[in-house]
């Protein structure tokens, strides 16, 4: 049997296990219902997608390249594109955002003793663990290397003291991956080493953080004292920047997309703009902001046309990982464009805070409008980005 | 399958891949910017008043590439848009002359799509054989707008009186054949009542003056005084020019997309070489961040650039839909952006980029050239959100 005849019948036991399994309740379900808020998703919608995410979970299509004895589905990369195609087909809401399935998974992988490769691998392709991020500090944003969160020694463990920022969702998150100082004699960049924290560890501490667009999944975490297991460290003592850089560009690659998922949402720029400024014929009436609102759709297209390049290239062989910086950088600025359009285009109406008085879909746009500004923040700034294009692709002199 | 992988995938294959070695290497062996100048001020006697080399064109013709868009029975390689691109990008790199646009792009794919068998036998092949270049004739001012067509063709007994002037004629004083836009009703601005005559600029009537060009091409400005022209001079039907001229207009935009990716992605590189290279304050230019995140920009928007011209490219090959938008897409993105690397440039080489005898100059030039040729930003910008119901 040749290979195309396997991925065939491959494809069709997809198929034919998504008739059979995918519930019935979320079919109709559309991109544009997929959005609707949580709220007013019935009962019965939310407890299908719930077991519904669980049954992938169970088939390793969280994670379907991942060996199965981790809790992926062991596909090779045909087979993973198939299954792909295959979702999108059905119209499959895609999973949940993790931390741990996007970020941490590839780098523990790649570098994870067989022991910790067991016990933390499976947990997260089948999503039952929830893992958060601590990187930045109060002193240390963009300059992350600068770090000053200390694991000293003591016996067969780490002792961890110091305090961390923007971890997303550390109020709820079972384990944390950590970067801490374990050397402050050496080179900054050397003295710093990866651990896994478990977060019910005596010594730690969570506070939410409020953003200027109102409550976020961001959190403080703080350690006093906390005692954390050698066999916890991920890689070499001192390697923490290597593979923090590593995982970064899994990060890039995460939120340059964010730009893509913001289209086809609820109501186009287009849509809006008719709205707000009325039409002549099909036209948008203003002619100067119809001129803006080209502009952004014209953009987006070129963004989502790259991302598809990009994918291509990797199909073929070709291309690199650094592409995600690019696509971060200007799709963040491109989300903020839009954003700014759409409060141009709702003028008073876009400056509504809560309550009656303003639509649901305004409100939604001034919230997204605020939080968008911190896309071109987080995850390296947009300038660390260009610092990144300069040095790694363009190879400009430091 | 393969079909389908050449139409989607915004990669190049490997045949493609191949081609831009040979093109590439038959234009660094061919041709550089010294020559360039030398037409510019009249040194290469022969070629001068051309700016552009006939051998050239014949040389193309036998390497195939002027027949790539015309199918095999007129002496072409019916290939598409994206191995005409491929050709278009790399001539771009170096700043080579050809009369492709014109010749191919505009008049051939004309005639190809809307003449009659006669008319398509009397100048494909000569095409495809290097032996005949062609002009279309359709702008009348400044600013792209294919249908304010004021020049009239008015009926007469066997045929038609061509009365009016056209303007930015893409290598219209040396053509063999003239492709005419002519309003045959309607007043100008109007899509319908345009109609293409094709015929010799010898014809009685026709007076042809070359004008030059800020990137050293030419372009006609052409007197059309009483000019008779019979009625088998008449592309496709009469009143309905606009019908053959759209998907034309789509593939020549595309088609200097990709010209503009390859003159903008060789300013980018040289400007990038230079930063490297150029020491002040005892430091490399190239280490000042200012500059970095300037070259970083840059760097993005001609991604985002080359994606939209392959995407485009792909799309008319595979006669999409949405073929039109794309090429609208492109146009204005290889438009800006080769604006932003032309100035960009000049600004980052400084005091040597102002210099005639620094080459970086010339790329910003016929960046402009290219960018104001078939609409600028702004207008394929109105027709992309037009297209796209907005």
């Amino acid at each position: 049997m040749n290979n195309k005849t396997a991925l065939d019948n491959f494809r069709t036991d997809i198929a034919r296990w998504l008739e059979e399994c995918y519930p019935a309740v979320l079919r109709p379900l559309d991109v544009e219902s997929g959005m609707q808020p949580e709220a007013v998703v019935p009962e019965t919608i939310r407890n299908a997608e719930r077991r519904w995410h669980r049954l992938r979970a169970e088939q390793g299509w969280l994670a379907p390249t991942w060996p199965r004895e981790y809790g992926g589905a062991g596909l090779d990369r045909d087979q993973a594109r198939v299954l792909a195609q295959e979702l999108r087909r059905v119209g499959v809401r895609p999973p949940p955002i993790s931390a741990g399935l996007s970020l941490l998974g590839p780098v523990l992988l790649q570098r994870g003793t067989p022991e910790q490769k067991l016990r933390h691998l499976p947990g997260i392709a089948r999503d039952e663990v929830m893992w958060c991020q601590g990187y930045s500090e109060p002193g240390a944003g963009s300059d992350l290397a600068s770090l000053t969160t200390r694991a000293v020694p003591d016996g067969d463990h780490f002792v961890v003291d110091g305090h961390k920022l923007w971890t997303s969702h550390a109020d709820k998150a079972h384990w944390m991956f950590c970067l801490v100082r374990t050397d402050p004699e050496a080179p900054q960049h050397e003295g710093i080493s990866f651990l896994l924290i478990d977060m019910k560890s005596p010594g730690i501490s969570v506070a939410p953080i409020r953003l200027i667009s109102g409550p976020s999944a961001f959190c403080q975490t703080f350690f006093d004292q906390v005692r954390v297991p050698k066999e916890n460290l991920l890689g070499q003592l001192g390697e923490g920047w290597t593979i923090a850089k590593q995982l970064l560009q899994y990060e890039r690659q995460a939120l340059g997309s964010i730009g893509r998922g913001d289209l086809g949402r609820a109501q186009t720029l287009p849509e809006l703009a008719k709205q707000e400024l009325g039409s002549e014929g099909v036209r948008i009436a203003d002619p100067v902001l119809r001129a803006q609102v080209a502009q952004c759709e014209l953009d987006s297209l070129a963004l989502r046309l790259t991302m598809n390049r990009s994918a291509d290239e990797a199909g073929a062989g070709r291309g690199g990982d650094h592409i995600a910086s690019m696509l971060k950088l200007y799709g963040s600025a491109l989300t903020n464009r839009r954003h700014e359009l759409m409060m141009t285009l709702l003028g008073a109406d876009g400056l509504g805070w809560e309550g009656p008085g303003f639509s649901d879909a305004a409100l939604r746009i001034t919230r997204q409008w605020l939080r968008a500004k911190g896309n071109a923040i987080e995850g390296g700034t947009n300038e660390i980005q260009r610092n990144v294009i300069a040095k790694r692709i363009l190879g400009l002199p430091e | 399958m393969t079909t389908a992988t050449r139409s989607s995938a915004l990669v190049p294959t490997e045949e493609q891949e191949l081609l831009r070695r040979s093109v590439r290497e038959f234009a660094s062996a061919r041709f550089d910017i010294a020559q360039l100048r030398a037409y510019r001020d009249g040194e290469a006697s022969v070629e001068a008043p051309l700016c552009y080399s006939r051998a050239h064109w014949r040389e193309m013709a036998e390497l195939g590439w002027t027949g790539i868009l015309f199918p095999e029975e007129y002496g072409g390689l019916g290939l598409g848009h994206a191995e005409l691109g491929v050709v278009l990008e790399e001539l771009g790199r170096r700043l080579l002359p050809q009369p492709l646009l014109s010749t191919v792009l505009l008049a051939g794919s004309a005639i190809l799509r809307g003449g009659s068998e006669a008319q398509k036998q009397a100048v494909l092949p000569g095409i495809c054989a290097g032996e005949l270049v062609l002009a279309l004739a359709f702008q009348e001012q400044g600013r792209f707008a294919p249908w304010q067509v004021a020049m009239r063709a008015t009926r007469v007994a066997d045929g038609y009186r061509l009365a009016g002037e056209k303007r930015f004629v893409l290598d219209g004083h040396d053509a063999d054949q003239l492709l005419v836009l002519a309003r045959t009703a309607g007043k100008p601005g109007a899509r319908d009542g345009l109609t293409l005559f094709l015929l010799d600029p010898q014809t009685p009537g026709v007076e042809c003056v070359r004008t030059s060009l800020l990137d050293v091409r030419n372009a006609a400005r052409i007197r059309f005084a009483d000019v008779k022209v019979s009625m088998s001079q008449v592309v496709g039907a009469v009143d309905r020019a606009a019908l053959i001229l759209d998907p034309v207009f789509d593939g020549a935009a595309a088609g200097l997309s990709a010209e503009l990716v390859g003159v903008l992605s060789e300013a980018f590189e040289r400007t990038l070489a230079y930063l490297k290279i150029r020491r002040q304050f005892g430091a490399l230019i190239g280490s000042f961040q200012a500059l970095k995140h300037r070259a970083a920009d840059m760097f993005c928007e001609r991604e985002l650039a080359v994606s939209m011209t392959l995407a485009a490219l792909r799309a008319l090959d595979a006669g999409r839909a949405d073929a039109p938008a794309l090429a609208s897409a492109a146009k204005a993105r290889t438009s800006d952006v080769a604006n932003l690397i032309g100035r960009e440039a000049i600004q980052m080489f400084g005091g040597i980029g102002m210099t005639d005898e620094e080459e970086i100059g010339f790329f910003m030039k016929r960046a402009r050239a290219a960018e104001t040729t078939l609409g600028d930003g702004a207008y394929h910008r109105d027709r992309f959100a037009t297209l796209n119901g907005f």
